[in-house]
């Protein structure tokens, strides 16, 4: 059963990745600029979206809270968002989009893949590199959301507050800046070039 | 072609609201680990053995396959998994909306417009930069325990503290570094 969600799911992501232009690198280019915010709108409104839907599924018993599965915080997850934020803008893809790039034909997405095998590879080598320092070290108290979940063992990096409302409120957050955003944040077209 | 962000947004919002709700978040990084370890443990049987002792029951003499009581060692043992099978089907996904857009039928499926017009054509070039990028893009995804899918999206959706730290540190490096390599737009 978990086989044909995962099927199931993993299709639809990889439809809607491609349908939101995130396997264009232009598109991702583009917004990493602050020049065409189209493709940030659509991640911050999804983000909302998801996040609003799940915790207000959580307070009405119908979502598992136990199928929430919070990533811990430690330094390597700053460092490795740096490295991982080089290589997006240099090659204009990311894991997942990269990987949908290259099945819709793209060969720019097929060399990313073979380069983040090879990465994935070094890192599996130089693993003990890291283990042990104190870039592994967990920060804001390691497996943490923002509020206090209920039905969670997460500890909450300000535990007064309720996991669930808060991650409402935020999800509305999200939708509010998407909805406020503008369509490009860093100067303007220097000429009017036509589009394609 | 491309849906509107509203559109577009919901329905990215719902994917991976049903994930969560059916199974658990996204996540894609961890995936380019089993491939290696698939690769690998082909060409030398003796990366990833069943082990009694081990919490999964396997081990890896590799301290990264081996971590976590060898839940990647298992993985790479068995890899018709829910994660290794939820990226087959993002490429079956993906496949699928290029071929109704006709992707496959574009003559330039390499040289995106963008690099065009800041490095001109040098596939050569492009080629490089896309290995490189994705060399850099999976090296720091594992170091950071999770990607752009796993840290930032599922991240902050489920308000985890880590997922704004991810997303902090990727920002922060690419923002600058898109608009220095490629001032001229499309």
């Amino acid at each position: 059963m978990t086989i044909i969600l995962a099927l199931l799911i993993g299709g639809a992501f990889g439809f809607a990745l491609d349908r939101v232009g995130a396997t264009n690198p232009n598109v991702i280019v583009g917004m990493l600029s602050l020049r065409t915010l189209h493709l940030m709108k659509t991640i911050l409104l999804a983000i909302g979206t998801a996040s609003v839907l799940m915790f207000v599924g959580q307070m009405a018993g119908l979502v598992e809270v136990g199928n929430m599965s919070v990533k811990a915080a430690y330094g390597g997850v700053f460092l490795g968002g740096i490295l991982l934020g080089l290589g997006w803008a240099v090659s204009g893809f990311c894991p997942g989009t990269g990987l949908a790039a290259a099945a819709t034909g793209r060969w720019d997405g097929l060399v990313f893949a073979g380069g983040g095998l090879a990465g994935a590879a070094a890192f599996m080598l130089t693993y003990p590199w890291f283990e042990g320092t104190f870039l592994m070290e967990e920060v804001a108290g390691g497996k943490a959301t923002i509020g206090a979940v209920p039905g969670t063992d997460y500890p909450a990096l300000i535990p007064s507050l309720p996991g669930d409302v808060i991650g409402i409120a935020l999800g509305l957050v999200f939708i509010a800046v998407a909805l406020a955003l503008p369509d490009r944040l860093s100067g303007s077209r220097a000429s009017a070039v036509p589009a394609e | 072609m491309t849906l509107s962000w509203k559109t577009g947004g919901v329905l990215l919002g719902l994917v991976f609201f049903l994930a969560v709700a059916l199974v658990k978040p996204i996540g894609v990084s961890t995936q380019f680990v089993i491939f290696d370890g698939i690769l690998w443990n082909a060409v030398d049987t003796s990366i990833v053995v069943e082990a009694v002792t081990s919490k999964t029951g396997f081990s890896s003499p590799n301290a990264y396959l081996d971590k976590s009581g060898g839940s990647y060692a298992k993985a790479v043992a068995n890899p018709v998994n829910y994660g290794f099978v939820f990226v087959v089907a993002i490429l079956i996904g993906a496949a699928v909306s290029g071929w109704l857009r006709g992707s496959f039928r574009e003559a330039n499926r390499f040289m995106p417009q963008v690099w065009l017009a800041n490095f001109g054509e040098t596939p050569g070039l492009r080629f490089a930069a896309a290995f490189f990028g994705g060399f850099l893009v999976l090296y720091g995804a594992r170091l950071a325990g999770g990607c752009t899918s796993g840290h930032m999206m599922s991240g902050i959706m489920q308000s985890a503290v880590s997922g704004y730290i991810f997303a902090a540190g990727a920002f922060l490096a690419a923002i600058p570094t898109a608009m220095l390599l490629y001032p001229r737009e499309v």
